[in-house]
């Protein structure tokens, strides 16, 4: 059965872009000292949406002069409940133009508005909102009497979630005292720069925030900038530990949000029809560009026909297309890079020996697109079982026992996220004491919330982020 | 005049006590010059059949319950306090120090096991809980052990540096390989004893003699050791294991020597899970 639905696209009036923009430092959008413009593109149908400056070194220089001094004279002499305020501002302001954030935040990463409208642009909101509460309380975070902030900030995002990943990272590192530059994603940067609107019109001091645009040359400009105090980093496994080792020798503190591998187990008493629900959210949330995406299906083997039967029946159900349609569940992919890899990496499924599905459906022809697609007959040395892909891909293996399932499990140099279904409470306690996993999702996958600790196990990065273990991200303690 | 039994000090591998497989041991004197001990010079191969006893064991210990941790600790001070006079001397032999300045050290070493024993029932209490997530969900973080942990024993003192090393993160649940430091590897050894008579099942402390420098960078590069205590090396060497660290990410850190729940902490991640709640 097909079902028709009439197009339901989102109205882009909302949104006021610019055809150029300008950096964010000290309170004011500047013109950068000779950086060149670039194009960012709505990757749904390949138009430029605006051009936006490649932040230079001496960019980044005054950036972080315009923090450091914002620390010294203003933030930091701010009592915590007064910097609270400015947060909880920013909270409203965000929540007022919640609808215009959506939209541009679609156009831009080309994510479904159905998710930005209810996820990301929420979420963001609750994460300045969760931590202006924290401003004024940090000495009951756990972390000594006098938990003091590091000073100065660098934040490089990701591309994935750009407001949401930006709010993470601003909200506590403003509650806790600091002073931020933060360098969105190259392909990403136009919500963080109508998030510094959003910080004009909350009347934050002036230099507290500054975002600077750019691409790696940007972000390493700053990683290596000997005026900040601490970097905190999203991003891939391997970039995470280029700026582990370029803080070496350094007094520089360091978080890190890395890849994943995630593992969503599925044991034979698991409700079906909701575990089901589940794997589709695991893996094909947000086309799978998501770090801790259940992109590992480990199912026992006992149920697997009818698993596999049940998702091929709910994944020939998403539709595919236009990310501002309302009733459109898979987006566009964010790049044209990351579309190759993902290719690649599917490639490599069919020549290793795994046999790939996909349900029919009608791509774009403009724009970046991948269907939905699981391969099975995976084995655990195939790529697609130990490589992030980042996109809408699952790799299906199979289990006998309990043991065996968390052995797949663990079986990798990630340590980000996994999943247990099951209806029985000892085996769903058992199976999360032993997965290697910063977070565990049972019976249910890819929640979020900012009273809740994000952060992963072995390389899956340093540090986590949300809920009073985050704020430890951002203060140095006594001991 | 009876003739001493002088004592070989050998290294603590897995819960047996091995001399070096390089054959190799190194001269250590006393402060006036005089001859004290050849201990083991730990070569790379000592410190990776190390690292395979501390990973074997890694998951006992790790599921032991707390309150059974938390026995087995305060029995290592049980069984050091009836051992005072042997690690009083050997601290006046190493370190040139009074006997009341020897007793003082003691003391505060065995009082040290005592306070992070009483911890490793109460640090998930206090640094885990639960978190009021916006939904039907219930969501609980949890501090569980890294795994497997190196330790490089800073020159501060020959007995208390070692406890105030090992002790936390005993009792965050991980297993050890603890690198003694050059000039003190006799209070190193002489606590390993304590360490296997009292419990602590073999090979959740290693303990290897021998030149921090010549065995870090091996330390560095292992890709089955999960965190590292630097505090005993130089800056040079540590940055050094810095970089190769971050091949897998080691979580690397140095430590004042402070008794306090942060040094359990730096060596567990936190673990966050989530449920939906119906009916």
């Amino acid at each position: 059965m097909k079902f028709e639905y009439a197009p339901a696209p989102e109205s882009t009036a909302i949104v006021d872009i610019q055809s150029d923009y300008n950096l964010f430092i000290d309170g004011k959008f500047v013109p950068s000292k000779g950086g060149k413009r670039f194009a960012t593109m709505n990757p749904a149908n390949e138009q430029v949406l605006a051009k936006v400056t490649q932040g230079t070194a001496a960019d980044v220089d005054r950036a972080v002069k315009a923090a450091t001094n914002a620390y010294k004279k203003t933030w930091s002499k701010l009592p915590g409940a007064d910097r609270g305020k400015y947060l909880f501002r920013i909270a409203r302001i965000l929540q007022e133009r919640a609808r215009e954030f959506a939209v541009l935040e679609s156009m831009d990463n080309g994510k479904p508005i159905r998710e930005t409208r209810d996820t990301d642009i929420p979420l963001a909101a609750a994460h300045f909102f969760y931590h202006a509460g924290w401003a004024d309380k940090l000495e009951h975070a756990g972390l000594g009497a006098n938990p003091k902030a590091h000073g100065v900030v660098g934040q490089i995002i990701p591309w994935n979630f750009p407001l949401l990943m930006l709010a993470w990272k601003i909200a506590p590192a403003l509650a806790t005292g600091n002073t931020v530059v933060l360098k969105p994603a190259e392909t990403t940067p136009l919500t963080a720069l109508l998030f510094a609107e959003v910080c004009q019109q909350a009347e934050l001091p002036n230099g507290v925030v500054n975002i600077v645009t750019g691409d790696g040359a940007t972000g390493s400009a700053l990683v290596n900038h000997p005026g900040i105090q601490k970097i905190a980093f999203t991003g891939s496994t391997e970039v995470g530990k280029l700026i582990a080792r370029s803080v070496v020798g350094t007094k520089k503190a360091l978080t890190l949000e890395l890849g994943g591998k995630g593992a969503n187990i599925v044991f034979e008493d698991a409700p079906i029809d909701e575990t089901v629900e589940g794997i589709i959210n695991g893996i094909y949330f947000n086309q799978g560009h998501v770090c801790c995406a259940g992109s590992r299906l480990l199912v026992q083997e006992n149920i697997k026909d009818e698993l596999i039967e049940k998702l091929k029946r709910r994944m020939s159900m998403i539709r595919v297309g236009d990310p501002l349609d309302k009733n459109t569940d898979l987006g566009a992919i964010n790049s044209k890079a990351q579309l190759t890899k993902i290719q690649e990496l599917a490639q490599s499924g069919d020549t290793e020996g795994a046999e790939r599905w996909s349900p029919e459906c009608q791509l774009p022809e403009k724009g970046f697109w991948f269907p939905p697609t699981f391969f099975t007959g995976v084995s655990q040395s195939h790529r697609i079982a130990r490589e992030e892909i980042f996109g809408p891909v699952l790799s299906v293996i199979t289990f006998r026992t309990p043991s065996e399932a968390i052995e797949k499990a663990n079986n990798t140099p990630y340590g980000l996220s996994a999943g247990i279904w099951t209806d029985k409470g000892s085996r769903i306690l058992w199976s999360a004491q032993q997965l290697k996993a910063g977070v565990i999702w049972a019976n249910t996958f890819n929640k979020f919330d900012p009273a809740s600790p994000f952060g992963g196990y072995k390389e899956s990065g340093w540090g986590r982020e949300g809920g009073r273990h985050g704020l430890a991200a951002y203060l140095k303690g006594d001991m | 005049m009876r003739i001493d039994v002088k004592k070989t000090y050998k290294l603590f591998i897995g819960g047996q006590f091995p001399r070096s497989e390089s054959g190799r041991s190194y001269e250590l004197f006393d402060s006036k010059g005089n001859f004290l001990a050849n201990p083991a010079l730990a070569s790379r191969k000592d410190l990776r059949d190390a690292v395979v006893a501390a990973r074997n064991i890694s998951d006992k210990w790790s599921s032991a319950t707390a309150f059974n941790r938390s026995q087995i600790l305060y029995r290592v001070a049980e069984v050091m306090e009836g051992r005072k006079d042997q690690f009083i001397a050997e601290i006046i032999a190493q370190e040139g120090v009074t006997k009341a300045q020897a007793l003082k050290q003691v003391n505060e070493a065995i009082d040290l096991w005592v306070w992070y024993a009483g911890w490793c029932d109460k640090i998930a209490s206090v640094y885990g809980g639960t978190n009021p997530v916006s939904g039907s969900f219930y969501n609980f973080t949890t501090p569980e052990n890294l795994g497997v942990v190196a330790s490089f024993i800073s020159d501060q003192s020959s007995l208390t540096s070692i406890v105030h090393a090992v002790a936390p993160i005993l009792a965050g649940g991980n297993t050890l390989v603890a690198v003694a430091h050059e000039d003190y590897p006799l209070s190193a050894i002489t606590l390993s004893e304590v360490i296997a008579t009292s419990d602590v099942p073999g090979g959740v402390v290693n303990i290897l003699t021998g030149k921090a420098k010549e065995i870090a960078p091996w330390v560095g590069s292992h890709m089955d050791i999960d965190g590292v205590d630097g505090s005993g090396l130089d800056s040079t060497t540590y940055d050094a294991l810095r970089k190769d660290g971050a091949d897998n990410l080691k979580r690397i850190n140095r430590f004042d020597e402070v008794k306090s729940p942060q040094r359990i902490l730096a060596y567990m991640e936190h673990k966050t899970v989530w449920h939906p709640i119906g009916i």
